[in-house]
Parts: C-alpha cells; structure tokens; sequence
C-alpha cells in the first residue's frame, strides 16, 4: 500500500472542441485548445517547476518558476499563464532557464525558516521539492536582512514583518511566517469553495494572507480545507499532521455525512487516521470537500464508541455486557417469542441510510425471509420519500435527474426548500461557481439563506414564501407559463402523456392558482413569481434543485410532482443543464431506499405485490414472500403505541431524536418488547433498547454507498471494525439464530446478490467499482458505464405524466395559543440528529440549538439575543436560547435539532405527506415565550440520559450526549 | 400533551381518526380529477401502501356511510382490498 498522489497539470485541463500540437523540449503534444503549456507539458509527463500553480485553480503567474523558452518570442514566459498553440516550439530547460529559477528560489529561501527537518510539511513540501529541482545550494543573501521569518531580530527588537500562529481553527493552523504569498489559499477560498473568506492585505514585501481584520474561526471560512489543501508549504497545515506527521499509506473511500458522497483519501499510518484529504478524481466532489467530511472524522474513535453486546431485561436496567453469541441468540429468542405471543406482522426493522448498500439489503432480506414480513422502513421514509413517489409518478423512477456535474451548463438554478449551502456545502460551492460564471438564481424559501446573497452571488429573486404553500408557489410560476403562452410545445407533444397535459393545463391555467389568487397564501409578491417564472422558462437551461422544504410537508408528495410538471411543460428534463434533482440528506439514503428498504417495495422499486418480481426473489432466497406492503415508521409507531407492534430491528438510526413527535415515538418504543439497536453509540433510541449490538463506522467497512445523483461509489475498510465483527456478519448471525442463511463471505458477494436481483443494478461489481471509480445507475448491458443523465430520449415511464396539484393548505393551523409558524433545519457544521458532529471540534461552531426569530415578534415579546424561552407547540414544550435574525420573516421561527437535550421534535406533529407519511417538520404551529425553566420534558430527559444508560460495572454520565 | 399514549382506549381512537385523516388527505389529493377516476386511485393508494392491519383497522372503523370521512374516502371503501390471510 502506497500513499495515492493524484497529477497535479498546475492549471486546468480545458474543454474544447478543438485541438492544438505543439513541440515542447522535442515532443510533440496535442492538447484542447485553450490548455496551458504548463498542463500541455504534464500531459506527457514534463513537469516544469512552479509554486503558485495547480490545477484546482486558475493560473495566476505570480511565482516565475514555470518560465520557458518559446520560439520566435522574446523573453521567457510564464509557462502557466500561456495557453498552447498550435505549431509553438517550447524549451522547459536551458541555461537560461535554469539560472532564472534558481534566482527566484533563492529570494524566497531568503525569507523563509530553514527547519525543514522539524517542519510539519517535510516530506510534502512544494517549495522544498522545487529548491531540491532548480539545484539551490546557496543563498548569497543571507538571513539577517528584512524578513518574516523571526519574532525578533539580532539585536532582540521585535520584527515588525512577523505575525505569530493562528491556532484558532480547531483543525488547522495558520503560520504566516512560513508563508511564500503564492496566493493559492486566496484563491481555493475564491474558486473552488466560493466564500472569499481570505484576502491578501498589504503590497509588495507587507503583503500577507489575512482571513479579513481577524483571525481564522473569527473570519468568514467555513473551514471546508480548500486552502490547507492548496497550500505548499506548512503555512495552512492540518493539525493532526502537525502531531502526527506525514502518513504513509491512503485508500480512497466515500464520506459519511451528507447526500453528496464526496469521494476522500483516508491517509493513514497503520491503522491512525492522518487526515482526510478530498479525492480530485471523485465525480461528486472533484476534489473539493467541507467542514465535516474533511475534519469531523474524530467521532470514529471517540472514548463514547460501544464495542461490545449488551443486553438487558427491562430499558431500566442497567445494560449487562455479553458475547457475541448470547446477544445474537437474546435479539433472536426475544423476536420469536414475540413472534409467537403477537403475530408474525408484530415485528420489523428500520434500515439505516448511514449505513452501505451491502448492510441495508441484508437487513430488509432478513425482514422478509426471516421475520417473513414487508415491515421494513428507512429514514428516508421522514426526508425524501415523497421524492420517489413524485418523480416515479410523473417522469418513471425514484431519483433525481441528472450528476452535480450537469450544474456547470445550468442557466437559471431554480433552488426550492434546500439550503445548500449548509446542507450541501461541496455541491453548493459547484452551484455558486456557477452562478459567478452567470447563470441566474431563484430562491424559493421562507428564510433569507446564504444562497439567496453571499460574495458574488444575488438571488435574482427570493420568493420568501409561508411555510406550507410550496405547492401554491409552484402552481402558480406553472400558471404564468401555460398563460403566457411559455410552454414548451414541441416537447410536451413528443415526450408527454397528451391528455393528462391537456386536463392540467387547463386545471393550472384557472385563475386560484395565478400568482394574484395565491399570494393570499405565499405572501410572495404576484409580480416577482411573474418575474421568475418568465425568467425559469425563457432563461435557457433550467435546472430545479430542492430539499426537505420541499418534501417534509403535508403535500410534500403534491410539490414534487407540481416541480415536474414545471419541468416538463418547459421542456427541463431530458439534457445537460436541466432537471429536478433532490439535494438528499444522508450519504446513502438514496441507495437505502435503492436497496429495497421500502415495506412496499422490493430492490429497484418494484412492489411486492408484482408476481414476477417476488418469484425471482423467492427463488434466490428460498422462502416465499409476503406480496402485501408492510408498515411504514409512522404506522409502526402508531400500531407500537397501539399494542399490536412489539419488536423493532433498529439499523443504525436515532428515531427518538430525529422523528417527528418526541413523545409519541419514546411512548412506542417503551411499548415493545424487544427493541435491538445496532449503532456506534448509545444514541438517544437506544435507552429503549433491549438489545445493543455494537456497529462500525464507514471507516471500518468495505461497501458502497448512493448519492443523490445515482453514484455507487466504494467504501474501504482503513482499519479493522472495534467491535471485532462487521456489521454486515451480525446481520447474517442474526438471521442465522432465526433459523435464515445468509451466505456471504464478503460484501462484494452481497453486491453479486444485488446486481443479480435488481435490473438497474445488473452492471454492477466490485470490480467495475474498482476500474471505473464509481458508476451511475442504471449500470446494466444498456449502460455498461451507468447513466450520468436519465430521460435523455424518452422518459423511464415512457411518456411523462402531469400530474393535478390542487394547492391543500395543512391541517395545522396557527391561531390564538399558537400564532407563529415553526420552521426546522441544519447548519454547516452539524449533520442531522449530531450523534457524530458532536462528538468533534465542530462543536466549536454550533454547540447548542438555538431559535431565531424575526426582530418584530422578538420585540413583540420582550426576547432579546441570549434570552431563554420557551417553545410550545400542540405537542409539547421545550426551552432554549433566542436568537433575533432578520432572516426570518415575521411570523415564523425556526431552530435545527442537532442536540438531543435540546428536544427541537418534542414540538413537531405526526401530521404527515399523503402519499407516504413523510412528516410535516417544517410547519408547526408554535408560541414562544420569555422563560427561566427548562421544560419539564426536557428535565425528565436529562434525567433518563443516565438512568436509562447506565451499564454494569461502568461508572455513569459519560455515555450521555448531554454530556458531551 | 394531547393525547395519553398510555391509555390504550385513547390510542385506539386516536389511531382509527388517523386513518380517517390520511385517507381524507389522500382524497383531498385525488379530489381534482373526475370522481370515477378519483375513486379508483384512492382504494389504489391504500391498497398500495397500507398494510393489510391498517386497512383492517380502516374497514373496521369506516363504511360507505361514516360521517366523518371524506366523501371520496368514503366512496373508495368498497374497493379497499379486505384483509385475508
């Protein structure tokens, strides 16, 4: 195993139709036009020597190390900075040549320290590797003269030019006195992430990296390592490198948090974690990362992980560990006496979308072939499954449209209920590269987002609607173009269903659903829906992206459909540029849900009652198969409360702290009888467990994970699981001491299985993983090499179908007691229900759950910034701190619920999408108050933090989350 | 709190008047196409994905008559697939 080192061409490979053939030092090259003679040289493996070049970047010339030579020009040029032409013969070394680079080396050795063998880059330093290839061997100016180098100088008179180390981001540090000024951070913070947080202050010898008029956690930088990673020197320099040193070996895997699916190189030593650095190679993220998958990886080894089974009679207990076999043979009895007292359908599992493709489809197989029921659910059951019954209704499959890449040819970006900024971050720096470069932006949302107006990005317009009146906004942008005559004609005739066309353009061409008539509802003003739906129609490609805004909602499933159809009618679906992409939320919720994890629906989205399908599956597996759909996490709650639902499978997932209703998912979980939980942590649903099976993290896996763009992309095993088996055998020992095999002696077997079942998956293998990097699917004998695009010819379910969305505001009103409207959301630095953020120094950036609210209903109330309060809604209370922000709108608040003892879902409803269940988060009809008190849920809670967690023979209170 | 989880007789109402609400909404969805049309793809959509407990518990609750139902809801009961096992 080596260290992975991807080819740096110091500038960008361009794209053009058009080629150049050059000769640089006697070769001939051909390159796109456009292409840089520097990147024209690497192309065929000639490095000329450069500092303030790389490929992640535009080319800047500032260092004038990369100079050649150039026949029939004067002068030496830089090589950076000159695009190739055609018939152009280059020189990379000469005389000449040798003797100017050296003298530029040896001015800035002349300002930089010599500690190279203590220097926390050595062994990766860009500036050492360049002295070492112009052959410095003296530097005739010695070290005295005017520098950045000391603190002080020989006479012990502090050195004005010094600035001492920036330590203040918890991850990286900043030494300016080890900085060359080749302006590459600026640059990555510019280019590649689009935060423009670092600026150079100052000229000539007084210019100097700053992060603005402060230090780094203080500035702007959102910490996505863009300019750590730009770096060559030890000026921006990780600080577990700092303490570790230089890693030895790397093995590319896929990050854990979000739907984007970055891919990242684990550097290692052994089996320590050096640093996470973001693959340039990986489609998702080409080499570009954030704040936590680059950083918050820490949670992996934290003292809080759980490593061995534990079991317990009642959840007041205290847990006792045990073997492997006795928890197994426990979780098994345990289920088959429920089995037997209650009935077959008494039992279930829950699927985690944390969790790879490999161990999600065990775990619905032991469902159905050992529990021999369809009540299997995942987590996307509460975040993007009105995503799959919209697109499968109207365009023919479950997913979004189109790869991130696409967004580099979009006109108009239409982003609806996402946050991508926050939630998407590596997506979101594409999308703002993007709009830099021109294309326009709407922003349809109730808070003022970073999105919406940030350096360089203006929303042309925020539609900053009501909560729960996304379908009439959709409505009514669809209303303006069926009016104005904007519909795209030739498309719909060759590509849509006719008659459903026609019945909804005359249902959305009715006046209620014009901009004027639902104004009432939106509060968006009637001309600037106008405005933006002219501009989404006629603005050239237009590409929808949305989130949770859009799905969580009692007409999640309604809104995605009306997106659609918006899509359809002005012909956005089917090319580069366009499409409807779900911005998901968890690494693999897009394969959970691929994988079968729905109670309706088997691998691939087929139901279970379609004969032809069972029979495959039966014949494979060897048992038959229930052909009625199961319970979905709602109804499993509802029947747990109810008394008919007694034991729960739980795959890494956190229902007590991430589902809706605090209250009544605790009082089902204490209604069951065995409740096995297999997670990293003692999570929040755990103190309901019977049984704890302890998991691994994505660092201790081999599997592969789905983003929100279809990728299947490997995850590699960089240290052995803690526990001392994978989770993917535990799943199988289970099913074993159900009296189910489940013969698989590697995950890649599993895949076999999947590929094997499921037609969209056919292509699919380990080692077309391994040669192509990652595949879209479908990846089949149609599409050997996967699907960056669907519905390019026709769409998947042939002619696509408009759908009617009559606009039906939520059952859940504000009033009286309840007047104001609860929004909830995430932040940048935490990642959903913070089980694993929180346990990092991104703590450093959001260490509680806070409300923000409108200065109007602040003032209304006496709130100031820092004030307690209490937070109410018709399904319980609970208190935190204020925050007044005017980007909220009067009228409605809003919080995250990253922090378990904060209890953001004690307040949300069971209220729910119609067509899936998918809860309502993101209307809840609330009050708000001065306080002193925490509320009495949030007491209780503290409390059961450690009496429901204590384990025999441990001392209590540092497994709580609250105690982090 | 509104409800008591604990008292199973209030669970129970509570869960027959939430089968009643979500198939109002799935009729509240459907109500925009003709009502032959809209009839049929509301029994569809619980036949789809209601397990065979939960149309159960709805057959149990509901018929053609009950008052608090949707008038859709209550038109598609006869075409909700009974539960035989």
């Amino acid at each position: 195993m080596s260290l992975i080192k991807e080819i740096d061409f110091g500038t960008p490979i361009r794209i053009a139709d058009k080629t150049v053939t050059l000769t640089i030092d006697g070769e001939s090259v051909t390159v796109p036009a456009g292409t840089s003679v520097m990147a024209a040289a690497m192309s065929v493996g000639t490095k000329i020597p450069k500092l303030c070049a790389t490929d992640s970047l535009e080319p800047f010339g500032s260092c004038r190390l990369c100079l050649v030579e150039i026949e029939g020009r004067r002068g030496t040029p830089a090589s950076c900075t000159t695009p190739a032409e055609e018939g152009m013969v280059v020189r990379t070394q000469s005389e000449q040549l040798h003797g100017l680079r050296k003298g530029v080396m040896e001015l800035y050795i002349s300002d930089h320290p010599l500690d190279c063998l203590t220097c926390s880059a050595n062994g990766d330093c860009e500036l050492q590797d360049m002295a070492g290839a112009v052959g410095l061997r003296e530097v005739r100016y010695g070290y005295e003269g005017e520098n950045h180098v000391f603190a002080k100088d020989k006479d012990g008179f502090a050195n004005e030019n010094w600035l001492g180390l920036d330590t203040s981001n918890p991850y990286f540090t900043y030494d300016p006195s080890k900085c060359i000024v080749c302006n590459r951070c600026v640059r990555a913070c510019e280019e590649v992430q689009g935060t423009f947080a670092l600026t150079i202050t100052g000229r000539g010898f007084d210019s100097r990296v700053a992060a603005g008029p402060t230090d780094f956690l203080g500035s702007e930088c959102v910490s996505c390592g863009a300019c750590v990673q730009a770096c060559p020197t030890a000026t921006l320099m990780e600080k577990s490198v700092i303490q570790m040193g230089q890693p030895e070996h790397s093995k590319i895997t896929t990050c854990a948090y979000c739907g984007v699916g970055c891919s990242f190189k684990a550097e290692m030593q052994g089996d320590k974690i050096v640093r996470m650095v973001p693959h340039k190679d990986g489609k998702a993220n080409e080499g570009h990362s954030c704040v936590k998958g680059r950083f918050a990886y820490g949670y992996a080894t934290h003292k809080d992980r759980i490593t061995k089974p534990m079991i317990r009679a009642k959840i007041t207990d205290p847990w006792r560990e045990v073997s492997w076999e006795e928890a197994i043979g426990h979780a098994a009895s345990e289920f088959r006496r429920v089995e037997a007292k209650y009935g077959r359908e008494s039992l279930g599992a829950i699927t985690s979308s944390r969790c790879t493709n490999e161990e999600v489809f065990l775990v619905q197989k032991l469902v159905r072939a050992a529990f021999r029921n369809n009540n299997v659910d995942t987590c996307a059951r509460v975040c993007h499954s009105p995503t799959g019954y919209g697109l499968k209704t109207t365009l023919g499959t479950s997913a979004g449209t189109q790869d991130f890449k696409s967004v580099e040819k979009a006109d108009v970006i239409l982003v609806i209920g996402a946050n991508p900024t926050d939630g998407h971050p590596v997506f979101a720096s594409r999308m703002k590269k993007r709009l830099r470069a021109g294309a326009r932006l709407i922003v349809a949302d109730p808070r003022r987002t970073d999105i919406v107006k940030s350096p360089h990005i203006k929303a042309d317009h925020h539609l900053q609607l009501k909560p729960g009146t996304n379908v009439a906004l959709v409505n009514a942008l669809a209303h303006v173009v069926v009016t104005e005559g904007l519909i795209d004609e030739p498309y719909v005739r060759e590509r849509c269903d006719l008659a459903d066309f026609e019945i909804w353009a005359r249902f959305i061409a009715q006046e209620v659903n014009s901009p004027e008539a639902s104004e009432e509802f939106t509060g968006v003003p009637a001309d600037e829906v106008r405005a933006a739906a002219r501009l989404y129609a006629t603005g050239g490609n237009g590409a929808i992206f949305y989130g949770l805004g859009v799905t969580e909602h009692s007409q999640g499933s309604t809104t995605v459909m009306a997106m659609a159809n918006l899509a359809m009618a002005t012909g956005n679906i089917g090319r580069e540029g366009v499409g409807i992409n779900p911005l998901r939320g968890q690494n693999n919720v897009q394969g959970a849900c691929d994988m079968g994890s729905f109670p309706h629906e088997l691998t691939g989205y087929r139901h279970v009652s379609d004969e032809g399908t069972r029979h495959i599956f039966e014949t494979m597996w060897g048992v038959s198969l229930d052909d009625e759909p199961g319970l979905r996490i709602p109804n499993m709650l509802d029947e747990a409360v109810g008394g008919t639902f007694k034991g729960l499978y739980i795959q890494g997932e956190d229902i007590a702290q991430s589902d809706p209703n605090t209250q009544h998912v605790t009082a089902g979980l204490a209604a069951m009888e065995c409740v096995v939980i297999q997670d990293i942590f003692l999570n929040e649903t755990a103190k309901y467990a019977h049984v704890f099976l302890p998991g691994s993290s994505f660092l201790e896996k081999d599997g592969t994970f789905t983003n929100a763009e279809r990728r299947i992309n490997r995850v590699r095993k960089v240290m052995e699981p803690l526990s001392g088996k994978h989770e993917w055998q535990v799943t199988i020992d289970l099913a074993r001491a159900l009296g189910y095999e489940m013969p698989y002696a590697h995950p890649s077997e599993i895949m076999d299985e999947i590929a094997l079942l499921t037609p969209s998956f056919a292509g699919v293998s380990y080692a077309v993983l391994d040669k192509l990097g990652s595949v879209q699917w479908p990846c089949n004998d149609k599409a050997p090499f996967g699907t960056p695009l669907m519905h390019v010819d026709h769409f998947v379910r042939g002619k696509g179908r408009f759908m009617l969305t009559e606009f039906v505001p939520t059952q859940e009103r504000t009033g009286a007691r309840f007047p104001l409207i609860l929004t909830t959301g995430r932040i940048l630095s935490q990642y959903n229900v913070g089980a694993q953020t929180r346990r990092t120094e991104n703590s450093t950036w959001h260490d509680e759950d806070v409300l923000e609210i409108h200065p109007f209903d602040a003032e209304n109330r006496g709130i100031k910034s820092g004030d307690l309060v209490a937070l109410a809604s018709r399904s319980g209370d609970i208190s935190l701190k204020a925050e007044v922000s005017e980007r909220m709108q009067p009228g409605v608040v809003y919080t995250t619920f990253h922090h378990a003892e904060t209890g953001a879902n004690v307040i949300t409803t069971d209220y729910s999408d119609w067509a899936t269940n998918c809860p309502e988060y993101k209307v809840t009809a609330v009050e708000v108050r001065r306080t002193n008190y925490y509320s009495q849920w949030q007491e209780k809670n503290r409390e059961e933090d450690v009496s429901l967690r204590r384990i025999a023979g441990k001392s209590t209170g540092n497994l709580a989350d609250a105690a982090e | 709190m509104s409800l008591n989880y604990y008292d199973p007789a209030a669970v129970k109402l509570a869960n027959m008047a939430k089968l009643g609400h979500m198939a109002g909404q799935i009729a509240d969805y459907f109500k925009s196409y003709p009502e032959e049309q809209a009839v049929a793809a509301i029994a569809a959509h619980i036949n789809e994905f209601w397990s065979r407990r939960m149309r159960e518990d709805f057959l149990a609750t509901f018929n053609a008559g009950s008052e608090g139902l949707h008038p859709l809801a209550r038109a598609a009961v006869v075409a909700i697939k009974p539960a035989i096992d």
